[in-house]
């Protein structure tokens, strides 16, 4: 399949503070990437130049046209009832039926018109996916899109963007440091420290994964020694 | 390593329980609604002006009654003079305040987007608002006379320093997060402005408003000390060479009344323009 994303030598450096080293890397069509690694490693810098919010680089990096991402918080604008959130900047009048329709898919056409303040954590980042969604990007980025929900929610939204990336077939780069969300959803797992990608695993288990299986704890317990993470849960429940 | 940690006798002095004894009301007992509470104060220092007026301990010279003070507004709206005086002031405070209110506009968002406006500008206000605006009658009467022209420049003048303040200080405080992610979404120059910028900025422009307008009142106040022929003012300065204390009086209470209104004004503004910071749930 063709790659979406072609990344040659990129460099970023902040005052002097090299962030980003020589970084290649290839993402393919469809393809869903998880992109780990410590806090200040990189990933999120990595991220935001992908976004094209950030234009200061070296290199090169090719990216589609249609892109769209979805943060950590889901910066909706708190004056535009939620529909209006999701149809904003899109060419035309604000189109409400396209925005009940991308409501609907992540399971909140209830909320279209109410204020975003009035959402829980869960819902708003349920908006911010249909608002990334129905741009129909070619590439989605997510800067930890479940990071600040609490796990029960989070395990719910996780399934939920399993299930809009095989719907829309759109490549899929998710910065996070959860190494088992990097498992549950991502077809190749890159570590990143110190600006390069330092390893890189291609998770080939089947989907739904099973976090109690064997191969995904063997998996788990790689990408945590990467990290530089060891566990020893010696008599403690976790 | 060992610490010999003093006792502490304080806990040990303490119950080790005590009780929570409710203050919820139980019904039964009549409380006075806050609404009455709250009139109670300005009504009873009104009652006590009525009675020091009224008994001679507060003589006319000084202070009128405020019987003398309603017969005179009830006299002069009958026979014109308070209601024309009104709209004279009332214009020049319109005027001062539509021209200042532009000015501070231009100014805080050429200042507000534009580094170079920044630049430019913001250090200039900074300068000018040290210089106190009262200050300035004499300079404005040197400048442009003392026809209507110092009065309605000193209300703009008045009006632009906390509009343009807080204008300014609304646009640069827009979350640049949400900047990023409109961006992301695809907004250009004119989207930004119109659909994340502004609005953030609305409710600190919103809050200079009600200032701009309380020292549009408090400059016209001055405004009118300066050779005035109509208005408040004039009718203040006359009453004073007569030492008629209830017009005076009147007067201020005009004043007063017309700077509460634009305040209400603003209120209702607010809160028609900001229902998205309020917590209900929805529409039904």
């Amino acid at each position: 399949m063709a790659d979406s994303v072609e990344i040659r030598g990129l460099s970023r450096a902040f005052d002097g503070n090299t962030v980003l080293h020589e970084l290649d890397l290839d993402i393919r069509e469809g393809e869903f990437v998880a992109l780990l690694g410590h806090s200040g490693c990189g990933k999120s810098t990595l991220l935001r130049i992908l976004a094209g919010l950030d234009e200061e680089i070296g290199g090169e990096v090719t990216v589609p046209a249609r892109r769209s991402a979805a943060f950590q918080s889901p910066r909706l604008l708190p004056w535009l009832k939620v529909w209006r959130n999701v149809v904003l900047g899109l060419p035309g009048r604000p189109n409400r039926a396209l925005a009940e329709r991308a409501l609907a898919e992540v399971g909140i056409a209830d909320r279209a018109s109410v204020w975003p303040k009035t959402l829980s954590g869960g819902q708003a980042q349920r908006v911010s996916l249909a608002r990334a969604l129905v741009r129909e990007p070619e590439l989605l980025l997510l800067d930890e899109p479940f990071g600040a929900l609490d796990a029960l929610t989070r395990g719910r939204v996780q399934q939920l963007v399993a299930e809009l990336w095989q719907r829309h077939g759109c490549a899929i780069l998710l910065v996070t440091h959860d190494v088992e969300e990097a498992l549950l959803l991502a077809d190749r797992v890159l570590v990143m420290d110190e600006g390069r990608i330092a390893h890189e695993l291609t998770v080939d288990l089947p989907r739904p994964r099973d976090l109690t299986a064997p191969e995904f704890v063997s998996l788990r317990a790689r990408l945590l020694n990467w990290l530089g993470v060891t566990r020893t849960l010696e008599g403690t429940p976790s | 390593m060992t610490t010999h940690s003093p006792p502490l006798p304080t806990t040990l002095d303490k119950p080790a329980r005590i009780t929570i004894r409710g203050t919820a009301k139980t019904g039964g007992r009549v409380t006075i609604p806050r609404s009455v509470r709250r009139a109670a104060g300005p009504v009873g220092l009104v009652l006590l002006w009525f009675l020091t007026s009224a008994t001679g301990v507060l003589p006319e010279s000084v202070l009128a009654s405020p019987v003398d003070v309603l017969k005179q507004a009830v006299e002069l709206t009958r026979n014109g003079e308070l209601p024309s005086a009104i709209a004279a002031s009332g214009r020049r405070a319109a005027t001062g305040f539509l021209i200042g209110a532009t000015i501070a506009l231009s100014l805080s968002l050429l200042a507000g987007l534009f580094r170079l406006g920044e630049d430019v500008i913001d250090s200039s206000m900074g300068m000018f608002r040290a210089i106190p605006w009262v200050g300035l009658i004499p300079l404005f009467i040197v400048w442009f006379g003392i026809e209507e022209t110092p009065k309605i420049a000193l209300v703009a003048l008045g009006v632009t320093y906390p509009l343009y303040f807080n204008i300014y200080g609304g646009i640069r405080s827009t979350d640049s997060q949400l900047v990023e992610a409109a961006r992301m979404m695809g907004l250009g120059r004119l989207g930004l402005i119109t659909y994340v910028i502004l609005p953030s900025a609305l409710p600190g422009a919103l809050v200079g408003l009600r200032y701009a307008l309380s020292t549009a009142w408090l400059a016209l106040v001055f405004a009118e000390q300066i050779n005035a022929d109509a208005g408040l003012g004039y009718l203040m300065s006359n009453a004073q060479q007569y030492f008629r204390t209830d017009v005076i009086v009147l007067c201020l209470v005009v004043y007063a009344l017309l700077g509460l209104a634009c305040d209400f004004a603003v209120r209702i503004l607010s809160r028609r323009l900001l229902t998205w910071r309020a917590n209900f749930e929805g529409e039904a």
